[in-house]
């Protein structure tokens, strides 16, 4: 209950800075009200919705590829010490490269488009996913892995009703992590050299300085991924106080 | 050099040969990606020339003062949020989902707030870099020994002392984490916010060369960020690990 209160709490406090920021400056940013009146209005209208979808196709494609790809190159690489050693600075420093420099040779193979924007998205996503995952097998107590053994698992039970349990909780930190950057990426994809997709309003809207239309858009885009994030974060807790 | 470390090489060695005879034999096409050792002769070409030298400085200058501000913001912001358990908790699911934002958007407003220029770019580049530091500076924080925290109050230090004196050296391992994913971030914001709507620095430059099919100069350019970037967080990865060794943690 309290909780709830500090969460409402936080929030109004949050309007208050925002509507005090539209009066020192109204021609930079428009009031918390107009923002989401504004909003509303292109949700409601037919024009937004075509972009909308194509960012979330875009989106669901590059979260997938950089989920499995992610898993796939983490548990991998994680069940193997020396692999997971020679591996982890390479990950982290790829991980810290801006990676924007990386998409004009991306828009040279794959061409403007969908395919761009999914691929510039996963490579954004799929590092920390990896990373985590990673980390999360080399945590798996030994012990399990020799409980397994002497069970006779073969690699891909130990994988399933081992390695992949285990270490879930961790997975899940890295899937928030990629969640959210690949989100960024996405979007970044879209305000550069691109005709559709949320980013691309965005970026038109900032083209022409029409700032309810980039408030609105920002609003849209915070409530989706502080609400996704918001999930993934219950998820992560209860993950990780199961396993406590 | 130890094996892993050898082998660590030899991963990185064997993927840029292998990308180095994709690229001679004609498999990569050349209008697609450069022969590394041609990106490296175009790296060569691009500093001598000396045209790049204002850009270069310019991005760096951006990123050194975006890191600054991220840090001493940073820190006294997580201090803050710290000092208050209910904040903490209500506004720690947002800090978590902080970097889905795309901050671009808030660029016309800081084009408003500070001119039309490089005020802007280090905005977006501390937006960038200060959450990885308030959020360092949280985890620091809580690492910090009860008993230390009981000293301070049994010396009737205030907040601010208290956070000067006490809490800041105990927590320097883990703050120094938070510098350096600010250092990274605040290059990420500055080369990206460049590359996507300034009229100078490095990521521009790197997009009016991809704009003006100049992939010479392009690939160029490119590479020396990665290997800026690399070599930047290299140094610093290796100095945090020290630094937590020395206090054996």
């Amino acid at each position: 209950m309290k909780r709830a209160l500090d969460l409402v709490l936080l929030i109004a406090a949050g309007l208050i800075a925002w509507e005090a920021m539209h009066l020192a400056a109204p021609f930079a940013l428009t009031s918390p009200a107009e923002s989401v009146a504004k909003a509303w209005a292109m949700v409601l209208s037919p024009a937004f919705w075509p972009h909308a979808a194509e960012t979330a196709k875009a989106f669901a494609y590059a979260l997938l590829l950089a989920v499995g790809g992610g898993l796939a190159l983490g548990l991998s690489l994680g069940l193997n010490r020396t692999s997971a050693e020679v591996a982890e600075p390479i990950m982290i420093s790829a991980y810290s490269l801006p990676k924007v420099t990386l998409y004009p040779v991306i828009l040279l193979i794959f061409g403007l488009g969908l395919p761009a924007k999914i691929a510039f998205g996963t490579i954004h996503g799929i590092i920390p996913v990896a990373i985590f995952a990673m980390n999360a097998v080399r945590n798996v107590a030994p012990v399990h892995f020799k409980t397994a053994r002497v069970l006779r698992l073969t690699r891909w039970q130990t994988l399933a009703t081992v390695v992949v349990p285990g270490a879930l909780p961790e997975i899940v930190s890295g899937l928030r992590i990629g969640f959210s950057v690949t989100l960024l990426g996405v979007l970044i994809g879209e305000m550069f050299a691109s005709q559709r997709g949320v980013g691309y309003v965005l970026m038109a809207a900032i083209g022409v300085h029409d700032v309810p239309t980039i408030m609105a858009t920002i609003v849209l885009l915070g409530i989706v991924a502080v609400s996704a994030s918001a999930f993934l974060l219950w998820l992560d807790h209860r993950l990780h106080h199961r396993a406590a | 050099m130890s094996r892993v470390g050898l082998l660590r090489l030899l991963v990185v060695g064997g993927f840029v040969v292998a990308l180095e005879v994709l690229c001679r034999t004609g498999v990569i096409s050349k209008l697609v990606l450069l022969a590394p050792s041609d990106m490296a002769v175009h790296l060569v070409r691009v500093l001598m020339s000396r045209k790049a030298d204002a850009d270069i400085l310019e991005s760096l200058t951006d990123v050194v003062l975006a890191v600054v501000l991220s840090v001493i913001g940073g820190f006294t912001i997580g201090a803050m949020i710290h000092s208050f358990p209910r904040l903490r908790r209500a506004i720690d699911p947002f800090l978590a989902s902080y970097y889905a934002l795309p901050f671009f958007a808030f660029y016309p407003l800081f084009i408003v707030l500070f001119g039309l220029g490089r005020g802007a770019i280090v905005a977006i580049g501390v937006l960038f870099g200060i959450v990885a530091m308030i959020i360092s500076t949280l985890t620091a924080f809580d690492r910090i020994p009860r008993v230390l925290v009981r000293t301070a109050s049994v010396y009737r230090m205030g907040p601010v002392e208290a956070a000067l004196r006490v809490k800041l050296p105990s927590a320097i391992p883990f703050l120094f984490t938070g510098f350096k994913l600010a250092i990274a971030y605040a290059f990420i914001g500055v080369i990206a916010a460049e590359f996507i709507m300034a009229t100078s620095g490095l990521g521009y430059s790197i997009s009016y060369a991809f704009n003006n099919f100049d992939n010479g100069t392009m690939y160029g350019l490119m590479l020396f960020v990665i290997v800026l970037v690399t070599v930047v967080n290299a140094v610093f990865h290796a100095m945090e690990r020290r630094l937590l060794r020395r206090w054996g943690r």
